[in-house]
């Protein structure tokens, strides 16, 4: 019970930090003292209090879109490992439902921004398509790596098998398998290389594009939805590298562990730059690749 | 149960005999067809489902002879599922067609009784327990939906995709002849119990009929590359019968080849699932990205279908494979998936062309870059039309869902314990149906987006107009039914499960009996969550915009004051990323009028992505029947001739007798 509280409590209270720290070590990395970390509760507080504005043309699958996004996100987050190895809900199976309620927050997302008419939006959505399509295989090899060795394609079964002696022993294919988590990562979430979360040309954005008519509440929920779209991301890539045990000191060290990953992120933000968008099939590509790879590597592995 | 199906197959056979001999009268015979219809069709559905979950089995001979022996009819788990599909699906399109039909200004008593005949003979191929009965049966099938997919043929380009089907269904009509004269003439008879018996069928040719069986039964199911004649001849037919086509007809492939082995019996050798596994594959990536490239909403629902038939393939391969290695766990969940996927294809693919049909019958037009906006003016069409397309993208909380998960879990478990040339064959499923998961999304978020959302970007689509309530009442009865089997997803898995056993084995009766429906109650734990999120994300949306301001405004033009609904993105647009990568499949046929001069007037571009398959296969089969046409000079068309090629031919028969055949 205290268990599923607390990961009930991080999937809450936390998601906006990632993305708080992400923007604060984008900020020093320029240069600049940049808002405070807690910015984006400030944001979705404000954001919550305010009217809205609807466009004419919309239907009510404009306002759903949000709500949507959010509620598979936060569902999502109720499959996924946080504070422990365990999340409070875990079957065998889980894995694909977390990946496909996921793809149902995205259907509804690029629906709402078609459902504007506006070119741009519909460009943004048309490029989301594109990279969630290749993102998907990558994903799932990513998955692979770690639940086949466990034989189940379960959270909870996978994490537990992991050996976390990888750093000693060789296990290259937790690598790849961190690094094509990673990748998915940076594509799911609309960071760069992939997209520009802070781009203002409308032309070059992605994800941010598809949701410029959105207003007050529902854009305080386009926004918690992907704060919590990375938090879930972040968490697993956090599990993957670290063995994180039960009760407070595992949320601490997970919490650490977020934090890093966020770090990671904006560094990865502040060097490089966005890729042509004819690359990013490229890079997506390669993610699924270097999966397959560490796919066989621990599949040899297991039979020699 | 076996009583109540034949006697709704005679109803049927009935009400299709009246309807041709009233066609005098459109009205009569469109409601007396249409009624013979729904009621054989609700009291079929009734009775097998009551056979899948009573495990009633039941058999019958006709009294009489026939050439070749008694017709032979028999029902079990494997049959009572197919038929749950042909009645349910049928029966919809037939309450469905009562409104489309009537849109007509030509003759509609034939599409009437063809449209009965199809799906009794549908019916009957699945109880067909004989070769003879079934090839009757299925050359009834072929010749039918043949008049129904020209039932326009006024219009070149039907009496075109109504030619390809003709050659394509008695291409692999003949393919199926040879299939069942080869088992004939190892065991003597046309029986398939005969078929059935322990070594009845020597290892090598079972393995030949297992090769013809997948070109025979592939071509009609539209495995990658025999689907040639599907995207051409199911958007031809009008839309109830593009629905019944779709959903289930090509399912008559699938049928016969899980027909084909479960007669042939035994652990089948690991290669056959290796090659299913192969063509799902090929048919699931190859079929979304062309449905992708298409403009014409019905012709992308029919490259949906070939990604389906890939997507069911994927399952029956790996269940194959599971069954060969002898983990019958495997075996079940994929034999389940994807018997259940048949059951959830035919569901949503039903209602999706049931709902372009209501567009086409709304607006007159099949393409998609001259609609959108049509929400506001089709409520009904367009959200069970999103119920579809939600559902056929596989998402939760929809029936989609659940024949794909119990897919990806069966092939993970494959990958974990399969030895290693298995584990390849497990993991190429997954990773398929990741990726056709996203692109499916991609093409029915730009289907669906494009048609409904936005402005209306033609004057056809700003005056569209909601369907009848017959149609309307088909199409919410398919969403119904795909909410209900995505939230009851155990109840659908309890469907597939006695098929999937009777496929998946002796071993799976201990291994997994109640694996598929026991895990499959874990989608229905992730549908409730998602629901009550839902419900509750809602309500707090609700309670914080009470008291505020809600104001209504233009769209956003990011800085132009005069957006035209011209300017939205379509469908091509909204595609060309997505299939940037992949352009090395395509042939690219573009007609390009450049800008000239200084002050250039006009300037234009279209482009067409076309299959490869058909660019291929349709020049070989113009070449074959060029090269055949040469025995034109036996065609003299006189009766005297053709008497005397009869004598001919019995002297020589004769002679042949006396010489050789006489022991």
């Amino acid at each position: 019970m205290f268990d599923t509280i607390l990961h009930v409590a991080l999937l809450l209270l936390f998601p906006p930090l990632v993305v708080g720290v992400v923007q604060k070590t984008k900020a020093v990395f320029a240069g600049r003292e940049g808002a405070p970390v807690l910015q984006p509760y400030f944001d979705l507080a404000k954001l919550m209090r305010k009217g809205a504005v609807y466009s004419r043309t919309t239907t009510w699958l404009f306002r759903a879109g949000p709500i949507v996004a959010l509620a598979a996100a936060l569902g999502a987050g109720l499959f996924v490992p946080l504070a422990s190895s365990r999340a409070p809900i875990g079957f065998e199976g889980d894995v694909i439902a977390v990946a496909y309620l996921l793809g149902l927050g995205r259907f509804f997302t690029m629906a709402a921004a078609l459902d504007t008419g506006s070119s741009f939006e519909g460009m943004g959505a048309s490029r989301e398509a594109a990279f969630a399509a290749l993102a998907e295989p990558a994903l799932f090899l990513a998955f692979a790596i770690v639940c086949v060795p466990a034989g189940s394609a379960s959270f909870a079964d996978a994490w537990r098998a992991l050996p976390w002696r990888m750093w000693l022993e060789a296990h290259p294919e937790l690598f790849a398998a961190a690094l094509v988590l990673f990748a998915v990562l940076l594509a799911e979430n609309s960071r760069m290389p992939v997209d520009d979360p802070n781009t203002h040309l409308e032309l070059t954005m992605i994800h941010e594009v598809m949701v410029l008519d959105h207003s007050g509440p529902d854009l305080a929920f386009v926004l918690w939805a992907s704060a919590v779209k990375l938090f879930v991301f972040a968490g697993l890539l956090v599990h993957l590298v670290l063995p994180i045990p039960a009760g407070w000191r595992g949320a601490g060290l997970f919490l650490i562990g977020l934090s890093v990953v966020a770090l990671v992120v904006g560094i990865v933000e502040s060097m490089m730059a966005r890729l042509r968008l004819t690359r990013v099939p490229q890079f997506l590509v390669g993610a699924s690749v270097l999966g397959a790879m560490g796919l066989l590597v621990a599949l040899m592995e297991r039979a020699g | 149960m076996l009583a109540i199906i034949l006697a709704a197959v005679g109803l049927l056979c009935a009400s299709a005999i009246v309807a041709a001999l009233a066609a005098r009268s459109d009205r009569f015979s469109l409601v007396v067809g249409s009624a013979g219809a729904i009621v054989a069709c609700a009291g079929g559905t009734v009775a097998s489902v009551a056979a899948l979950l009573g495990g009633a089995h039941g058999r019958a001979r006709t009294p009489f002879a026939t050439p070749l022996g008694r017709l032979h009819v028999a029902l079990d788990s494997l049959s009572a599922f197919f038929l749950l599909c042909v009645f349910l699906v049928s029966g919809l399109a037939a309450l469905y067609g009562i409104g489309y039909l009537r849109g007509y200004r030509r003759r509609i008593a034939p599409a009437v009784a063809c449209f009965n005949l199809l799906v009794a003979s549908m019916a009957t191929i699945v109880l067909a327990s004989d070769a003879v009965l079934f090839l009757l049966a299925w050359e009834v099938m072929s010749v039918s939906s043949f008049f129904l997919v020209t039932f326009e043929s006024d219009r070149e380009d039907v009496r075109r995709a109504g030619l390809i089907y003709l050659v394509a269904s008695h291409a692999s009509a003949a393919v199926l002849c040879v299939l069942f004269v080869l088992f004939a003439r190892a065991t003597g008879s046309f029986e398939l119990d005969a078929w059935a018996a322990p070594g009845a069928v020597p290892a090598w040719l079972a393995n030949v009929a297992f090769l013809l069986a997948v070109v025979g039964f592939g071509a009609k199911a539209g495995f990658w590359p025999f689907h040639v004649w599907l995207p051409d001849a199911h958007p031809a037919a009008p839309s109830h019968v593009s629905a019944v086509m779709s959903g289930v007809m090509i399912k008559m492939g699938i049928y016969g080849l899980l027909r084909m082995i479960v007669t042939v019996g035994g652990s089948p050798p690991a290669w056959w699932g290796g090659l299913l596994i192969g063509l799902g594959a090929a048919s699931g990536i190859l079929g979304v990205l062309h449905a992708l490239a298409q403009h014409d909403l019905k012709r992308l629902l029919a490259y949906h279908s070939v990604e389906n038939i890939g997507i069911i393939t994927l399952g029956i391969g790996l269940g194959l494979l599971g069954r060969s290695i002898g983990r019958p766990e495997v075996a079940t969940l994929g034999l389940a998936g994807g018997l259940l996927h048949v059951l959830n294809h035919g569901l949503f693919k039903g209602l999706l062309f049931q709902g372009a049909g209501s567009v086409l019958h709304a607006t007159g037009t099949r393409e998609i870059d001259r609609l959108g906006g049509l929400y506001r003016r089709m409520p009904h069409t367009a959200t069970t039309f999103l119920v579809g397309s939600v559902a056929i993208s596989g998402l939760p909380p929809l029936n989609g869902f659940v024949s794909e998960w119990l897919i990806y879990v069966g092939a993970f478990r494959g990958a974990a314990a399969f030895p290693m040339a298995g584990t390849v064959g497990a993991v190429v499923v997954f990773v398929s149906l990741a990726l056709i998961g996203g692109l499916a999304s991609a093409c029915f978020v730009k289907a669906f987006g494009v048609v409904f959302l936005g402005e209306a970007r033609s004057a056809e689509a700003a005056e569209a107009h909601e369907s009848g309530r017959p149609m309307l009442g088909a199409m919410w009865a398919l969403a119904v039914l795909c909410a209900g089997l995505g939230l009851s997803a155990t109840f659908g898995a309890r469907l597939a499960a006695p098929a999937a056993r009777l496929l998946a084995g002796p071993g799976a009766a201990v291994a997994g009996a109640t694996l598929a429906t026991r895990l499959s109650g874990n989608v229905v734990l992730v549908a409730a969550i998602l629901v009550a999120m839902l419900a509750g994300l809602a309500l707090l949306r609700k309670l914080l915009l009470a008291g505020r301001q809600v104001g209504a405004a233009p769209t956003w033009g990011c800085g132009y004051s005069e957006p035209t609904a011209r300017m939205q993105y379509t469908a091509r647009s909204f595609a060309q990323p997505v299939l940037a990568p992949f352009a090395m499949l395509f042939h690219r046929a573009a007609h390009v009028e450049a800008p000239a001069g200084v002050f250039p007037e006009r300037a234009a571009r279209d482009e067409h992505l076309e299959d490869r398959a058909q660019r291929v296969l349709f020049p070989a089969v113009r070449a074959f029947s060029a090269a055949l046409s040469r025995l034109g000079f036996i065609e003299r068309g006189r009766v005297q001739v053709y008497l005397a090629y009869v004598l001919l031919t019995l002297v020589a028969l004769l002679v042949w007798q006396a010489v050789i055949g006489s022991p």
